[in-house]
Formats: structure tokens, sequence, C-alpha cells
């Protein structure tokens, strides 16, 4: 068997381990799916009716949704740093290193299982935006592109998490040491209020954060901007998927080979 | 070369903190090596290096002719490890976990479900085989680690502290396990507290202490390096202690040790069992009174005290610190 297709059955061995994890954890998948549910609730009655400047046409369930996707995919990620340390701390990284097994195939498993955790926390939000009145208005492969963007970008944040798993080596630490990250990185952004808000330091930033590309290219592509909303200033935010994308190609870029070295580095004590 | 382990002048170095000085050491196919040595001598961080998991700083080890640094890969796929500390996926059953490292072996589906039915049956698992891994005991957790390492059959088999933490029983059939293993042809590296363990299963013994090599040998050689046989006496009263040093001085071939809280005397002899019997006809009728008497060869823990200047479970707070 070539290099290629031993790194691909380690895969998929190691894929399987990791989701075999939340078949026997039901409340992984509870609490995983419960936290944006909530979200929509919360956002969608609580502050739906004080947030002001939204495009003309556009209902809050509407504007919302595709924040609140780019948010949870964006946290769902952390999961896999908390549990790559995890397995460190409990020296299964050790026994995998010590196999003759491919040498990226422990960190393809885990973020690919973790992609699919978060394909099912999509999923269970959109059923909960539809109920609450969200829709998407858009063709069948537009919104099939929109949820791809999301889970792409997920991917490579799923990349940068594993090396950050790697290094803080603790699961608490590296919930804590992310949040700080990540909350600046899904707030400052067009997620649940329009840019146009901002002051125009933090816009500068918004409009240029990924995150804010994402939420863009998602309500587009779900049909959730009308025609009618303002051209954006930005370029990333005229042309958001492929922003994006590019964001997605960078960070997988640099940031798969650097785990996959620190992996081969890094010893559990 | 019928040498399945070779380690020359191995250095480890964690930042300032030197904890290999230049390890030497061999281990012919096909048999065991004890390593030995006190808390925080290097026993594990000699094990991570021969199994790939560390970079030596200095010096070199082969394993069946492969260097574990240049040829890392292939080093991997003839050895087996089972760690000092349990490394079993909780949330898979222990049929799963096995069937899993038999995979990445690259055994195919078929031979890793029939290899892990064996050692499951092999290590009393068999009844707890459809159980998540984190329902299992620490003795059993301890036995499916050590199965996980045998999988593929490997070549060499390092053993770091393999039955810390089993009762007497399951330690029992580990080491029937192990001299199983060592018949069929497997090159063992063991690291062992137990050094009963180590008579018992190790045809040399490698001693380290701070990172040094201090001693090696068969248990018989280092035994001799530590001194003959000795009487040993505990008597009821402190007077009595006295009295039997008078008595029995003509025996001793070097100074008596006496212990007063004890009241236990240590008397280097020569002579065996006609020695012990012509002490108690010494002591016949003397009325010091004999609570206790034995004639003793040394084990390895007096090798270890000897060598060592403390005992293999006496832990340096010092050193345990840093492994944290
Ligand atoms: N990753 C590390 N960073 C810093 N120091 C380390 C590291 N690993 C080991 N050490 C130190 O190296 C020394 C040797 O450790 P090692 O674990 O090899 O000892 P050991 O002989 O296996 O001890 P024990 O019997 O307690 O298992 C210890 O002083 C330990 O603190
Ligand atoms: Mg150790």
């Amino acid at each position: 068997m070539s290099a290629l297709s031993h790194t691909l059955s380690d895969s998929v061995v190691i894929t399987r381990r990791n989701l075999i994890k939340v078949k026997r954890v039901p409340d992984l998948i509870v609490f995983a799916t419960l936290s944006p549910i909530m979200f929509v609730l919360l956002f969608r009655y609580v502050f739906g009716g004080a947030i002001a400047g939204l495009p003309d046409g556009v209902s809050y369930a509407e504007f919302l949704l595709p924040g609140i996707f780019a948010q949870t995919v964006v946290f769902g990620s952390t999961t896999t740093g908390a549990s790559i340390a995890e397995d460190l701390q409990k020296g299964l990284v050790d026994r995998f290193r010590s196999l003759p097994m491919s040498r990226s195939a422990v960190l393809i498993g885990r973020t690919v299982a973790d992609l699919g955790l978060n394909a099912i926390s999509i999923l269970v939000m959109a059923l909960t935006g539809l109920v609450v009145g969200w829709r998407i208005t858009s063709s069948p492969l537009e919104a099939a592109a929109g949820f791809l963007v999301l889970l792409v970008f997920a991917f490579a944040v799923s990349w940068m998490m594993a090396l950050v798993g790697l290094l803080v080596r603790t699961p608490e630490v590296v919930n804590n040491a992310s949040f700080i990250v990540i909350f600046p990185l899904t707030f400052v952004a067009n997620t649940f209020v329009p840019l146009e808000t901002f002051p125009s330091v933090l816009r500068t930033f918004a409009e240029w954060n990924p995150v804010s590309s994402v939420v863009q290219a998602a309500r587009e592509l779900f049909g959730n901007q009308p025609a009618s909303a303002p051209v954006p200033d930005a370029w990333s935010l005229q042309h958001p998927a492929l922003y994006t994308l590019i964001w997605a190609a960078v960070i997988l870029a640099v940031f798969v080979p650097l785990a996959v070295r620190a992996y081969l580095r890094t010893a559990t004590r | 070369m019928s040498d399945a382990v070779v380690v020359e002048g191995l250095v480890k170095k964690f930042g300032d903190f030197t904890a290999l000085r230049g390890v030497d050491l061999t281990v012919a196919r096909g048999t065991v090596l004890g390593l030995l040595g006190p808390n925080g001598a290097g026993k594990t961080t000699v094990v991570r290096i021969l199994s790939t998991l560390l970079r030596p700083d200095g010096g070199r080890a082969e394993i069946t002719g492969l260097d574990v640094v240049t040829q890392a890969d292939q080093v991997r796929s003839v050895i087996g490890l089972t760690g000092q500390y349990a490394a079993v996926d909780e949330y898979l059953t222990g049929e799963e976990n096995l069937e899993m490292v038999g995979r990445l072996y690259r055994l195919g589906k078929k031979e890793s479900r029939a290899r892990a039915g064996q050692l499951l049956e092999r290590f009393d698992l068999t009844d707890a085989a459809r159980r998540p891994a984190k329902t299992y005991s620490g003795g059993m957790r301890r036995r499916l680690d050590i199965a996980a390492s045998l999988i593929a059959r490997p070549q060499v088999l390092f053993l770091d502290e393999p039955t810390t933490g089993l009762d007497p029983r399951s330690r029992l059939g580990m080491w029937e396990f192990i001299a199983d293993l060592v018949s069929d042809g497997t090159t063992i590296l063991l690291t062992t507290q137990y050094l009963e363990e180590a008579d018992r299963l190790a045809d040399r013994m490698v001693v380290i202490d701070r990172g040094s090599v201090i001693a090696r040998g068969t248990a018989d050689e280092l035994k001799a390096q530590v001194g003959g046989e000795r009487l040993e006496l505990t008597v009821g009263s402190v007077e009595g202690l006295g009295r039997a040093v008078e008595l029995l001085r003509p025996l001793a071939v070097d100074d008596p040790q006496r212990d007063e809280q004890t009241r236990r005397l240590t008397l280097p002899v020569k002579g065996g069992a006609a020695t012990l019997a012509e002490a108690l006809r010494l002591l016949e009728g003397s009325g010091v009174e004999l609570l206790d008497v034995g004639l003793r060869r040394p084990d390895l823990d007096d090798v270890f005290l000897t060598l060592t200047g403390h005992s293999a479970d006496d832990a340096d707070p010092a050193t345990e610190e840093q492994a944290r």
C-alpha cells in the first residue's frame, strides 16, 4: 500500500474511534446542540426587537441564523484542542506514536470527527431556525454551498486548535485559552449586529475578520440578504465566499504542518 | 549479531537537567533484560527513547539493527510498548481497543479481530470484552494495555513496570505469560520496582541511578557483589542482644550489626545450615530469648540498598517533583 492509502485507512480507524466516543457519551452531542438552540432562542426573542440598522425587508431571524451557525461551528472547533490535550494526558498519544501508523492520521481523524459533530449541530440549528421563522430562499445548490463554506472554515479552525491542544496540553486550559481568541473573533463581526453599528476602528477589524465573511457568505448563499441591502465597502465582504476560502486555505497550509510537527515531538510528560 | 537491542552512550537532557549520562546496554535476542533503578533514575526515559517517543541528545540505539532516530518508522513495526501508565481508550470496549491497535499495526480486519479475541482470553478479559474500558479496574486496564502492545507479535517488547498495580494472582499470571513470550523468541526489556520480579524473569540486569549505569550482570553476579550469606536473629530484650553478640561473635566473618530498636542482630557468616545449627547450640541454655532466627542470602533488595544507598521504592522527593 502507498503512503497515501495508509494515511487514509489509519485516519478512518481514528475517526471511527473518535465517533464511538460520541456514541458512548450522548451528553456530548446533547450539550453541543442545546447551547446553539438556546442561542437561537435567546437572540431571536430577547434581543430580536432591540437590534437596529437591519436592511429593509430582513427579519432578525433571517439575519441571525447564519451568524449563529458561524459562531457555533467556530466554537465547536475548539473541542478539537481539548480532545487532543485529553489524549495526550491519558497517554494515548504515546501509544499512537509508538505504532507504525501514519504520522498525520491521529490529527486527521480528530479534525474529521469534529467536522462531523459540527455538521450535526448545524443540522439541529437549522431545524430550530426553521421553527422560529428562518427560511432558505435560494436554490438548493446555493444552500448546500452555504453549509459547505461554514464547514470548511470550521475544519480549518480545528487544525489551529489541534496545534493549541498539543502545545497547551491541559483540556481545561485549552478551553479557556481558546475563548480569549474566539469570543472577540465571533463578536467583533457581523454575527449578531450589522457592521454599520460598529465604531470605525472596530468596524475595519470586523470587515476583514474572516468570521464576518463566513457569515456574509452564508447569508448570501441562503438568500437571507435582500437585494436592497447596501453593497459593503470592503473587498472581503464583496466576495465573502472567496475571501473565506482563501483564509481556510492559508490556515490549513500553515497549521497542518505545524500541528503534525508538534504531534511528532510531543510527549506525555 | 544476536543482540536485539544495542544502546551506546545514550544521553538525554531535559533543559538543564541531564536525565541520562551515557547509558550502554545490550539485550540478546530472545532474552529478558531487567532495567532497575530508584525513582527518577531514568528507566522510563530509556524506554521512551528506545520506543521512538523521545529523541536522544547523544549516543545511539538500535533495535534489531534499526536506528531509533533515523529508522524510527521501521523500528515501530518491530516493537511493542507498554508504558508506565496504562494507555487505553476509556470510551472504547476492551475488544475495540485491541482491534484498533491491530488495525494501526496494519494487521487487517480479520487478523486484528482474531488476535484481539486470543489476547482477551489470555488476559482473562473475555467477560469484560464488550464493556467500555472506563468500567475496568486498574488491574484490568493494565492487562488490556499489555495485550494491546502484543497484538502484532512484536519481536522486541518494552514493558515499563508491567505489574505495578496488579494483584498477586494477576502478577503470577503475567510472569507466566512473559516467560511464554520469551520461549517463543520475543526479546524483552523490562523495568520494575519489584526486585523479585527481576530476579525471576530477567536473564541479565542493568542497574541505573541518576542516569548512569552503576552495575550490571546476572542476579547471582549482582548478589555476589553485595556479599555472602548472613544470620539474622531477633531476641526478646536489649540485654539478650548484647549477650547474643558475645556468644556468636566466633561465627561471624565480618562485624555484626545490631539494631536495638527491633532487637535484631545480623551476622555475616559462612557455612550455611551447619553454621545455623552451631549458632542455635551456642545460644541454648544461655537465657537469651530467641524470637526468630534465619539464614539469609542477599536478595536484590540488598543489592539495591548497597548499590544506590536507598531502596527501590524509596522515592526521592526532588526528582519526583520534577517528574510532574
Ligand atoms: N519531560 C521531562 N521533562 C523534564 N524532566 C523529565 C522529563 N521526563 C523525565 N524527566 C526527569 O528525568 C529523570 C528520569 O525520569 P524517568 O521517568 O526516566 O525515571 P524512572 O527511572 O522511570 O523513575 P520511576 O521509577 O519513578 O518511574 C527524572 O528526574 C525526571 O524528573
Ligand atoms: Mg518510570
